[in-house]
């Protein structure tokens, strides 16, 4: 695929996820998290997901609700513990999913590395930690560094503000988070956006996520949510 | 740091004649905090420095999930869903905040150009290893967030901890126990018994609440690198 494809809704969306699919999930908690996508994916009902996020869902909505569900496999994210984790913490306590906890800084450069056609990098983050085990360690200048690996999705489902008919995006406030990085890791990106406009209604100097990034665009009703529940 | 033109501040040793409640040490960190300078807050106790910045100190608020100049908790109908801290708080704009992505946010930090993040932690070492993230308890479940990013990242890295455990163990160590978070990264400690900075040469008492040096040297099961600075 080319250039993105405006969809006119979000089951046409996620249509063609398979099981066993890595997935890039936008969204800082519910920041920026594509919930129509997400409850079309579970309405489409691919399973043993592989989801790449920087939490392990909130409340009941969303990521969660995707748990929930018995959809996910295995999630790679920074912070799954949180006051309103309840989901992940009991599908986890129950061995019923598998958690790699990568740190946050390096689940984004693995893939902007992934996007950017790097073939690993070496970061200092982690060294001497738990989480430097099995990975190899370099010093260079000095300083000691770990060599980590890109993490490529199959698909990435983000959450934006605007986008126009060609796909490029804008995003709003801290929402952006993960959606720019996710954009560029995945074989196939596919956006929610609150609204979409004509080529030209966007400003080019705004743009943050160039079109060649986005496949599908999906328009949503705007919602929001607040971490502590629905707003 | 001093491109604001204001006095750069003078940390004083100083003597307080009781135990600093986390308000107060919040206070004593953020009069320690340069003017001008970037910082970030950690989760939980550290965020209260921020309630502490007199108006004008040109101190600009980093959070992790992609924002600079962040402002205060948002209230009532500021409450803005897109725009949270990185305790998925809402927050606000200052003029002349800005956003960027989550590869943008933790390369400002690993990059050098974030001055100071403040931390929590469970224990510190006196050879400045941090251990923050995890009990290490089996049935725990661990989450990293951007700890270890922001551990070997800022220039300063301050931690911010009552001295004791509940049960009256110092968490100024001269080994963690709990796993690490980063290696020789701490260089100072702020806590309710006193202040104590952490060098290549070791730790040195720089301030005591409601403790004299000696007595609070011979608390912890550690060497001090030489004679308190008073008593």
């Amino acid at each position: 695929m080319s250039r993105a494809e405006i969809v006119g809704s979000t089951d046409a969306a996620v249509s063609g996820i398979e099981d066993g699919a890595t997935v890039l999930v936008g969204g800082f908690g519910l920041a920026g998290m594509p919930f129509d996508l997400i409850e079309a994916l579970i309405r489409q009902g691919a399973k043993d997901l592989t989801i790449v996020s920087n939490n392990a869902g909130n409340g009941d909505v969303g990521l969660a609700a995707l748990l929930a569900a018995g959809q996910v496999r295995k999630v790679l994210c920074s912070f799954p513990r949180q006051a309103d984790s309840w989901v992940f913490d009991g599908l986890y306590r129950a061995g019923r999913i598998e958690l790699e906890v990568v740190p946050q800084g390096n689940l984004a450069e693995r893939m902007r590395a992934a996007g950017a056609g790097i073939g690993a990098f070496y970061c200092p983050t982690a060294v001497g930690t738990p989480l430097a085990e099995g990975k190899e360690e370099r010093e260079i200048d000095g300083r000691k560094y770990l060599l980590e690996y890109p993490i490529k999705g199959d698909y990435a489902l983000i959450g934006a503000h605007r986008a126009d008919t060609l796909g490029n995006l804008t995003y709003r406030k801290t929402a952006r988070n993960f959606g720019p990085v996710m954009a560029t890791a995945a074989t196939t990106t596919i956006v929610q956006v609150d609204e979409v406009v004509e080529a030209g209604k966007l400003a080019p100097e705004a743009v943050v996520t160039p079109s060649i990034y986005v496949d599908r665009v999906v328009q949503v009703q705007t919602r929001r949510y607040t971490v502590q529940g629905a707003r | 740091m001093t491109a604001s033109g204001n006095p750069p501040h003078v940390g004083a040793p100083m003597s307080i004649d009781h135990r600093l409640s986390m308000d107060e040490l919040a206070a004593v960190i953020a009069r320690d905090i340069p003017a001008g300078a970037f910082v970030n807050l950690g989760i939980g106790q550290p965020t209260k420095i921020a309630d502490h910045l007199p108006i004008g100190s040109g101190v600009v608020l980093h959070t992790e999930n992609g924002m600079l100049n962040m402002g205060p908790k948002a209230e009532g109908d500021a409450v803005d869903p897109d725009l949270t801290n990185a305790g998925k708080v809402p927050v606000t704009e200052l003029p002349g905040s800005a956003y960027f992505h989550q590869a943008d946010s933790f390369a400002m930090m690993r990059g050098g150009h974030l001055d100071i993040c403040v931390l929590g932690a469970y224990q510190v070492a006196f050879n400045g290893d941090l251990a923050n993230w995890h009990t290490g308890r089996p049935d725990d479940v661990p989450a990293v967030g951007g700890a270890m990013d922001l551990a070997i990242g800022a220039k300063d890295v301050y931690v911010m901890m009552p001295l004791l455990t509940r049960s009256g163990e110092a968490k100024l160590v001269a080994r963690c126990t709990y796993p690490l978070t980063g290696v020789g990264c701490v260089s100072r400690v702020y806590t309710d018994h006193g202040v104590f900075d952490v060098g290549p040469e070791g730790i040195r008492i720089r301030e005591t609440y409601g403790v004299g040096a000696s007595e609070l040297a011979e608390r912890l099961d550690i060497a001090l690198c030489d004679a308190p600075l008073h008593d």
